[in-house]
């Protein structure tokens, strides 16, 4: 394994993920390959971890196959996870909402691209939807992180699993094709021994170790034929979000103190967002930014205040318009809330933002 | 200190390695660095371009569209980033198979055939290194030491042998560029 302890080395968004995995004590992978996002599955296998950290790695036969071996590792109280890229994880919807249902932790990986169907191969953040709103059925939630930098890539690692284990919970890792392809500096976790066979059977006493005879069976399943229990448990589900709500929300904000303007824009979009808000604040205008960490739960309530102190909102992504609904909910019509999004695989440049800023934002 | 550079050839020409070997010593001496390609259905013959950003503070936008240096390597990413460069910044081209020249006056234009060198130094695969060499020269932000620390590093152990050679075609690009047009 590469000598990387306590320096910063130069690594590209997917390969930071797959070397912090190895490193935060994570069991498994399984995955199956898929541009812009094979580099995980492919410097997994480089690194070998199976021969150091004893972390299994699989290349499934499908999506489907890969979210349901999550499915059944998590439901054994192991840290697996998965990686793929939108359409890949469009497949994986089912087993999402199978695992929010009976309640199994467990992080996926998003690397998005164009869409929608198979698209392109280009940076895109048009899942925004697929991932804060469910792409599969039934009531449920998903805590979303949205990454803006390579080093945020291997961090998130770990704080994905542990929120996973913390509410029992799907997590998503929302990233794009630009922070999974571009290299930056980063200082990779430490090492961190994977949990023991005892440690998870103490941890996790829902876990399905299959060791204790003396206590009832730890059953997994998302299907109750009993309604009355059945709503009992949507309501436990949903007192859970709600709590995730009150205590994870996470964002960044910089140049907001003394704003008139604001833009919100998310992971690689909040990236060149920056760069058009840097340019326009050497012009004068007083412009800054808001960058939703976690897109689920959304900084609602900032969003909220920011509404009113300044003179506008502008709504930056890579996509039709997605997060903008959240941001409208928000606001609820405190001030004027406008889109700028590219799609299908092209980029906004921070000069098209700049220049909407200008024209668009300050003109209202 | 910020400096945002494009490097732009054919599939297959190093463009991207290069860019990396760049990064990788630009971080090594404390900068802050991006890096980003233009994937896509790349191949062999075709265009492939990096956008490598050095600067003292953190980086915001990884996507620029108008750059201080560009280092450009065949006629198509000639035509495409030419007027991308800001007033005042550097052109580094390899004329081989350059048929329009480049037009600016507000920018420096140097020419380093590079192409031509690695075929009489019999090393074609050098190409890239004696490329850099020649950046290195017009835009001194990374010292050599430094770039040949960077190869050890992302150099597989079994082509370590090969430092020497690549080594001798930094020194040759260094030697090589030429100012055609100078600021």
């Amino acid at each position: 394994m590469t000598s990387t302890e306590n320096k910063y080395i130069l690594l590209k968004g997917n390969e930071a993920i797959a070397m912090a995995a190895i490193r935060i004590g994570c069991d498994g992978y399984f995955g199956y390959p898929i541009t812009p996002q094979s580099e995980v599955l492919e410097t997994l296998c480089n690194e070998k971890p199976w021969e150091t950290t004893g972390m299994v790695v699989l290349q499934a036969e499908s999506e489907l196959a890969s979210i349901n071996m999550v499915y059944a590792g998590g439901a054994t109280g192991k840290r697996v996870m998965t990686s793929s890229s939108s359409p890949g994880v469009a497949l994986m919807q089912e087993g999402i909402t199978y695992m929010a249902g009976a309640e199994i932790p467990g992080v996926i990986v998003n690397v998005q691209r164009g869409g929608p169907g198979l698209g392109t191969i280009q940076p895109s953040q048009a899942d925004y939807n697929q991932s804060t709103r469910g792409g599969g059925n039934g009531d449920y939630e998903v805590i979303v992180l949205a990454p803006a930098s390579v080093q945020e890539m291997a961090d998130f690692v770990e704080t994905a699993f542990d929120l996973a284990f913390k509410y029992r919970t799907p997590v998503i890792i929302l990233s794009d094709g630009i922070i999974g392809q571009m290299m930056e500096k980063v200082m990779l976790p430490p090492f961190k021994a994977r949990k023991t066979a005892e440690e998870i059977a103490t941890l996790y006493p829902w876990a399905a170790t299959g060791r204790d005879m003396k206590r009832k069976n730890n059953i997994f399943t998302s299907l109750d034929l009993d309604q009355e229990r059945h709503e009992r448990h949507n309501i436990h589900l949903q007192q859970k979000y709600a709590t995730i709500k009150e205590e994870e929300v996470r964002y960044e904000e910089i140049m907001t103190e003394d704003a008139e303007y604001l833009v919100v824009a998310f992971g690689s979009a909040a990236r060149i967002a920056q760069k058009a808000i840097e340019d326009c604040r050497s012009e004068g205008i007083k412009v800054g930014l808001l960058r939703p960490i976690t897109l689920w739960p959304f900084p609602t309530k900032r969003v909220a205040e920011l509404a009113g102190q300044v003179k506008g909102i502008l709504c930056a992504e890579i996509n039709a318009g997605q997060m903008v609904q959240d941001i409208r909910l928000a606001v609820e019509g405190k001030t004027p809330v406008s889109h700028y999004g590219r799609m299908g695989g092209m980029v906004p440049t921070p000069e098209e933002i700049a220049e909407v800023i200008r024209k668009q934002l300050v003109q209202e | 200190m910020k400096k945002e550079f494009i490097i732009a050839g054919f599939g297959g020409q190093g463009v991207l390695s290069m860019g990396k070997i760049f990064a990788n010593s630009a971080l090594m001496e404390g900068h802050e660095v991006t890096w980003f390609p233009a994937y896509g259905p790349e191949q062999r013959g075709g265009t492939a371009n990096v956008t490598v950003i050095v600067s003292d503070e953190r980086i915001s936008s990884p996507i620029i569209s108008q750059f201080d240096v560009a280092i450009i390597l065949n006629q198509p990413s000639l035509e495409r980033f030419e007027e991308t460069i800001k007033p005042g910044g550097i052109l580094i081209y390899d004329g081989y198979g350059i048929c329009t020249p480049p037009k600016r006056k507000d920018i420096s234009v140097y020419r380093i055939d590079a192409m031509d060198t690695a075929a009489t130094m019999n090393n074609v695969k050098s190409f890239n290194m004696i490329v850099l060499g020649g950046l290195l020269k017009v835009v001194p932000i990374v010292n050599t030491e430094n770039i040949l620390q960077a190869l050890r590093d992302t150099l597989p152990t079994r082509h370590h042998h090969l430092i020497p050679m690549n080594e001798e075609a930094l020194r040759k690009g260094m030697e090589i560029v030429t100012p055609l047009h100078t600021l």
